[in-house]
This record gives structure tokens, C-alpha cells and sequence, in this order.
């Protein structure tokens, strides 16, 4: 690859691109990122044997792209130009695919998705109901180009957006588009994307910084990881459009270590964006310079937050401190710093490419655009989704989601991971943007989506979540670390059978002084998960205190297991998992489970096929 | 002397500093080093011995109080030798809600192991981990660098199978949730 030098040389190599592209060639984009854990490589390996073997090498391009969303079917990938989409595919159903899909332009019908609905095949992605209501725009190259080939992105429109600002912007021009296109950050609290580089662009000092927060530590969220796996080259365009906006010299994208492949796939952006010169001194010609490190971080999910990030670029303890001075004034290494979340830039460059104009038609009035949504938990389309702004939680679940599994029913949405609340079935047609999220006490979050069905315990969730935050606070103000502590001892005491009903009294006016005293969002956020199920599930929680039950059958102290001597076929599966020899009885005579052995681990309710273990 | 010298009875392997002062030759120079030089000490020993942190705190002119104050911080740090095989149990919501805590109670009890510990015959350290991003294989455990989801107690358990020292050869050892990359 040469060099650019000019932003006329962008667009020949772009043109150059295109033009050695035949758009009607045949190709297999496979999801090589989520998928792996499914045997993707397999599939990537059957697909290279058998169009070899067909004598296709040379017709057919095999590319290997980050996610495709629909992760509840991995592995998948979709056969060009056609658009078929495969999902479940076995390595066995490789030669079949390529016979006729490849060889022919036919479906193959026993791989399609089937609508559940209607039970009807559907041979193309755009048709999959799944991909039909989603409007990608920051998701727009995930699973469609190969993220490691920095040509694919350049031929979809990737860097002109910088193009445009620095031939024809001035960074005032950038920061007022930017704020009119109504953009707020994706992290979590949703502070006006534009407005933020306003105050670090008015900062003086001759060394400013940009940073990436790709931290991504909420639990039940995994759309920062796509984006990184799936698009890299999107991130740091946005970091370049910001950092000429403020005046920045260094940039710094701290990725989170437990994601391997994005380490990998940004490592490798970055260092093809500097061979081009889209990163380092006079980018594309002009007269801004402008590289980036990479900072991988060391597994602390308080460094989400901006000053404790920055504290750990600097190799100390990630603690927050107190703001003011915000980051913008004084951040990294005491110099004017801009902190944005890996969605928000991803974001950039398509509203500079397309305009303000467009993206503040999407969305709802106060908040635009579209946002991604990691569906998780109790339903059927786990996997990632992006849609407008304003559309009802009813929509997710269902129409995206395909439901809840099992014919079960939808008890509540938990939004904004440990930050965040519970929403609940009667709330199924709230809107889904910033303020009416706030308003029913969760928050939008980083856009962890966890579906929870009649068999989840809200009481034991809100423990899970007190015990996440409490592991994780850092313990540097009082309010956070021993409040966080005393809610967990309360809550576990209540899901013990302990508990009293004025704990719960003493758990608002705790969690309320948390929320106002804490120094940083952990903190300020801590309650939220308790404060929501204790306003929407009072009655859950007063089972647990005044009848001493659990009525979701979870929490271990409040329930016991028994065999249902109608449905028990002897069969001795459960007697031989049973690690404590508590279950006894004949082959094909009913069994029992001798509740004096049992420690309630749950194996045999998993493992009997004829549902015959019963939670009490 | 923070540390403790003596790992359950295990016999420590000796430390190569050279390859610390190779670390230290090629990043403790850049700004804010102390962390990625631990990211990579720590890579090549599989925990941060004493020795090397001596002298990386001599190096970077650190207190060995600050890194220490450090290294216990990040959960990704740690002052023992650890297995040769790391579990890591993913304690997300997707998998709490789906069950995740029954698997890791398994092989907790199968292995004999609390959450951090490690096996005497430093084969197996069991962990936890906040969220592995991976929610639709929930509930999901990595081994080393191999994925393992939609587990039951047992399945968690059968995972465990192919890294065993005294691993059966001989039987098809493939889980079919097992996936090896």
C-alpha cells in the first residue's frame, strides 16, 4: 500500500478500488468473531476445501467479517451478491452450500432461517425478520466487510468523512454539525457529544488529547466489542474527526483485555491507517497531524469511568477523583482531554459524511439516531441489535427478539447493566430513548439488553448486581464502598428468609443517600438496579420476607427439590449426577431426593429429560 | 516483603530476569509504562514474580509500594503462580439469569477449588470474570483461550476433561458444546 498524500489521492484509491471490483462476484462473508465459539473456523476452513475443490478459488472471495448480529443462530454467513442467509451451519452443510447456492444461485432450504411465525423458510438477509425492523448505521460494515482489509472499509466511503472536514470545515464548522446532529454519548449518560468537544476545544493549552473508551465492562453488553472486531477503522476515523475539532495532537484507545479479537483488529487498523497516512504527521497532506497508542486495560470495571481511565493511562490505580476540573480542562497527564465511548465515534463519521441534517431526522426529539442493543438473557434472538431511537421495548422483544423461550413470559427488561434497572412486562411499550428510560428509573446504559422471563428472581438479580458493584467499587469514597456493602448484606439476608420488612424502607433511604453522596457514576448508579425492583416488585420481595419464598424458585434458601413421582421414569439419571448421593430409588420406579443430602445445586433439575425434578 | 514465598508447598521456578530487562528495554520507556510492563511481565511468567517486580520498581524509579498498590488493584494481576490451565467463569447477567452460578458451584466442587485458587498440581486456577461479552453462549466458561457455553452444572464439568493431566486419550474427548479454535 502507498502512502496518501492528498485528499485527492484518497479518492483515486477509493475509485481504484471500486473499479477492480466486480460488484456481481460471489462471495461467503462469514462471521469470524462471535461465531468462533460456534465453529466458524470450521466452516471458514469446509468453505476454502470445497470451493477449492469446485475449481473456484480465484471466482469466489471468502471473507471473514466481524459479527453479524444474530448470534442466537451462530455460526452464520451470507452468500453474495445473492444475499442468502445460513445460519446453524454445520462444516457438513459446506459442499451443499457451494453447489448450489454458489455454483447454481439457489437457496438452500434445510439452512434458512424459518420465520417462526409463519414456519416459512427465508432466503435473504434483508427478509430475515430479525435484520428487517434493525437500521444499521454504526453497525453498517459489521458483517459485511473483511475488518483486518483496510480497502474494504476505504471502498464502502471509509475516511471520507475526514476528507470532507479537512478540505472543507474549519473545527468551529465540525463542532457546530456535530452538536446540531443532536449525537449524545453512547457510554451511558448521554451528554451531548457536540457540546463536550466544545469544552475541550476551548480549553487552552498547545497539547490536547482524545481518548477512546472502549472499556466495555457492563455486564450483558458486547456492542463496543463488534464494533472494534467489525469495523475498527470507523473508531478511529471519529477519533481523527474529533481530534482535529479540538485541537488534538495523541490519542489513546484503552480497549479492554478480555477481548482478544479487538485487540488484535485494532492493533492492526491502527497500524494500516499509519502506513497510509491517515495517522501521523500532515494527514492526507494537510496540516494536521494526529497518531494514536493503544492502552489495553487491566480489568477494573470503575476505569469506564473518565477519570479513573484516565488515572490508569498513567499507570496508576484506576480511581475517580472529583470533577470539577472535568477532562476537558485538565485530563490526561494534566492537559485538555475529550473522552468519547467507542458507539459515539462509530457514530462520526457518518454524520459528517451524510450530514446533520439526516441523522437529526432519526430518532426521537431529544434523542437521535439510532443505538445498538445487546439482547442477552431469556429470549429467543440473543444477539446484537441496532435501531432507531424511540422504538417501544415491545419491538425488541418481539418482533426483533422472536420472544421469550418456551412459551415463558416476559417479566422484565433489565437496561444499563449494573447502572441501570428493571423494567417491567407493564412498561412493554415505553419508548426507548434517554429521558423516558431515566424517567422509569433505568438508564439507557451502554445498551446491555438482559430479558428476563417468570423464572428469574428479581430480588436475587438486584443481589447479583449489589455484589458486581460492590466487587468493583474502588473504594475510595464512603458512601459507594460501605454502602453498596450494607444493601448486599440486607438483600442477601432477604433472599435467606432473613429479612424484615423494614429493610426494604432502610434499603430506599440507603440507596438514595448513595445515589446523591457517591464521588463517581458507580457509585451515583449503584442503587438503581435495587431502587427499580423494590418500586416494580415490592410483592417479590415481601414474599421472600413475610411467606419466606422465593416465587420465581430461585433463591436456595427459600426452595427445595423433589421428584414428581407421575412424571419420574427411574430412568437414574439425576441419582447418578447427583454429586451428594441424595437421590435414591429402583431403576424405573419413581425416585426421591433426601432433602437432609441436598445442597440445592440444581444438576439433577438439568439433567432429567421427562421434567420430573420440581423447584418447591 | 509483601509477598508470600511459599505457594502451598510449591517450589517456585526460577525466575529469568533477562527477559524482564528485555520488557523493560522496549516499553519502560514510553509514558505510563508501569502498566503495560506488568500487562507483559506478567505474560511471560503467568503471574508477577518478586524478583521481577523489584526490579522493575528500580527501573521506573516506582515505589514497590505503589506497584503493589497497583498490581492488587486490577483484577487481572496476580502475586502467585497460577495453573496451566485458567478457568474463567463468566458471572454476566445473561449468564446469572441463565444459570451460570450452577456451573461454577460444579466445578468448584469438582475441582475443590474456591473462586482464585489454584490446583496443588498447578494444572487448573479458577476464576471469575465479570462479563466475557459473549451473553448468547450464556451460561459460558473460557478455558484458556476456548469457549464453552450454553452450560449445565455437568457440562461445565465435561468441559474440563481435555485438560486434565490424567486425561483420558483414548475416548472421544470432544464435547459437542466444545469449541476449540
Amino acid at each position: 500500500m502507498k502512502r496518501l498524500s492528498s485528499i485527492e489521492e484518497l479518492q483515486h484509491f477509493q475509485r481504484a478500488i471500486l473499479e477492480s471490483r466486480d460488484p456481481g462476484r460471489l462471495g461467503v462473508r462469514i462471521c469470524m468473531t462471535g461465531c468462533r465459539a460456534f465453529g466458524a473456523v470450521e466452516v471458514r476452513d469446509a468453505f476454502k476445501a470445497s470451493v477449492a475443490e469446485n475449481g473456484l478459488t480465484d471466482k469466489v472471495d471468502i471473507v471473514e467479517t466481524g459479527c453479524h448480529g444474530f448470534c442466537a443462530r451462530a455460526p452464520v454467513a451470507a452468500i453474495d451478491p445473492y444475499g442468502f442467509f445460513y445460519q446453524q451451519i454445520s462444516p457438513k452443510d459446506v459442499p451443499l452450500i457451494v453447489k448450489e447456492s454458489i455454483m447454481e444461485g439457489k437457496p438452500v432450504e434445510k439452512i434458512l432461517y424459518k420465520d417462526p411465525k409463519s414456519a416459512q423458510p427465508v432466503a435473504l438477509e434483508k427478509d430475515v425478520p430479525f435484520y428487517r425492523e434493525q437500521m444499521k448505521i454504526v453497525l453498517r460494515n459489521c458483517g459485511r466487510i473483511d475488518p483486518t482489509n483496510m480497502e474494504d472499509y476505504v471502498a464502502r466511503d471509509g475516511y471520507r468523512a475526514i476528507a470532507k472536514v479537512l478540505s472543507s470545515m474549519t473545527p468551529d464548522e465540525v463542532i457546530e454539525e456535530v452538536i446540531r446532529s443532536g449525537l449524545r454519548g453512547r457510554g451511558g449518560a448521554g451528554f451531548s457529544t457536540g457540546t463536550k468537544w466544545r469544552f475541550a476545544r476551548n480549553s487552552a493549552g498547545d497539547m490536547k488529547y482524545v481518548i477512546c473508551n472502549a472499556d466495555e465492562g457492563d455486564p450483558g453488553a458486547f456492542m463496543d466489542r463488534a464494533v472494534l472486531e467489525g469495523d475498527p477503522h470507523t473508531v478511529i476515523e471519529g477519533m481523527l474527526v474529533a481530534a482535529y475539532a479540538i485541537g488534538a495532537k495523541e490519542g489513546y484507545i484503552y480497549v479492554r483485555a478480555e477481548y482478544p479479537i479487538a485487540v488484535t483488529h485494532v492493533k492492526k487498523a491502527v497500524a494500516d491507517a499509519r502506513a497510509m497516512g491517515l495517522l501521523g504527521e500532515r494527514i492526507l497532506g494537510c496540516d494536521f497531524s494526529f497518531d494514536i497508542r493503544i492502552k489495553e486495560g487491566a480489568g477494573a470495571f470503575v476505569c469506564g469511568e473518565e477519570t479513573a481511565l484516565i488515572a490508569s493511562i498513567e499507570g496508576r490505580r484506576g480511581m475517580p477523583r472529583t470533577r470539577p476540573p472535568f477532562p476537558a480542562v485538565s485530563g490526561l497527564w494534566g492537559k485538555p482531554t475529550n473522552i468519547n465511548n467507542v458507539e459515539t465515534f462509530a457514530n462520526v463519521a457518518p454524520i459528517i459524511h451524510r450530514g446533520a441534517g439526516w441523522y437529526a431526522g432519526l430518532g426521537t426529539e431529544k434523542s437521535k439516531g439510532t443505538k445498538i442493543f445487546a439482547l442477552a438473557g431469556k429470549i429467543n434472538n440473543t444477539g446484537l441489535v441496532e435501531v432507531p431511537m424511540g422504538i417501544t421495548l415491545e419491538r425488541i422483544i418481539f418482533d426483533i427478539g422472536g420472544g421469550i423461550p418456551g412459551g415463558k413470559k416476559f417479566k422484565a427488561a433489565q437496561t444499563g447493566g449494573p447502572s441501570g434497572g428493571c423494567i417491567p412486562a407493564s412498561l412493554v411499550s415505553l419508548p426507548i430513548d434517554y429521558d423516558s428510560l431515566t424517567a422509569a428509573g433505568a438508564i439507557m446504559g451502554s445498551g446491555g439488553l438482559v430479558i428476563m422471563d417468570e423464572n428469574t428472581c428479581m430480588v436475587d438479580l438486584a443481589k447479583y448486581f449489589l455484589n458486581f458493584t460492590r466487587d468493583e467499587s474502588c473504594g475510595k469514597c464512603v458512601p459507594c464502598r460501605i454502602g453498596t456493602k450494607r444493601m448486599l448484606e440486607t438483600l442477601t439476608r432477604i433472599t435467606e428468609g432473613k429479612g424484615e420488612m423494614e429493610d426494604l424502607e432502610t434499603m430506599k433511604e440507603l440507596g438514595s443517600m448513595v445515589k446523591d453522596a457517591s464521588l463517581c457514576g458507580l457509585g451515583q448508579t449503584a442503587p438503581n438496579p435495587v431502587l427499580t425492583t423494590l418500586n416494580y416488585f415490592y410483592d417479590e420481595y415481601r414474599a421472600h420476607i413475610e411467606e419466606k419464598r422465593c416465587p420465581a424458585g430461585v433463591c436456595k434458601a427459600l426452595i427445595h427439590y423433589l421428584v414428581d413421582p407421575e412424571k419420574c421414569k427411574g430412568c437414574g439419571v439425576c441419582r447418578k449426577a447427583c454429586p451428594q448421593g441424595a437421590v435414591s430409588g429402583k431403576t424405573k420406579e419413581a425416585h426421591v431426593i433426601d432433602a437432609a443430602l441436598c445442597i440445592k445445586c440444581g444438576i439433577c433439575y438439568n439433567e432429567c429429560k421427562f421434567d420430573a425434578i420440581q423447584v418447591a | 516483603m509483601f509477598l508470600n514465598s511459599c505457594n502451598g508447598g510449591i517450589m517456585a521456578e526460577k525466575i529469568d530476569l533477562s527477559r524482564v530487562e528485555e520488557v523493560l528495554k522496549r516499553r519502560g520507556k514510553e509514558e505510563g509504562a508501569l502498566i503495560p510492563v506488568l500487562q507483559e511481565v506478567q505474560a511471560l511468567f503467568r503471574y508477577l514474580p518478586e524478583e521481577a517486580l523489584e526490579m522493575i520498581g528500580r527501573r521506573l524509579n516506582v515505589p514497590l509500594s505503589r506497584i503493589y498498590g497497583v498490581v492488587t488493584f486490577y483484577s487481572q494481576f496476580y502475586l502467585t503462580p497460577r495453573g496451566k490451565h485458567v478457568i474463567k467463569s463468566c458471572q454476566g447477567t445473561a449468564c446469572h439469569v441463565r444459570g451460570g452460578q450452577g456451573a461454577l458451584e460444579a466445578l468448584s466442587r469438582e475441582l475443590k477449588l474456591k473462586q482464585g485458587e489454584t490446583t496443588e498440581d498447578l494444572n487448573f486456577t479458577l476464576e471469575t470474570v465479570a462479563c466475557l461479552g459473549t451473553c448468547f453462549l450464556a451460561p459460558v466458561i473460557m478455558v484458556d483461550n476456548d469457549y464453552y457455553g450454553k452450560l449445565t452444572p455437568k457440562r461445565a464439568v465435561d468441559a474440563l476433561k481435555k485438560y486434565r493431566t490424567d486425561a483420558i486419550t483414548k475416548r472421544g474427548l470432544k464435547d459437542e458444546t466444545a469449541v476449540v479454535d
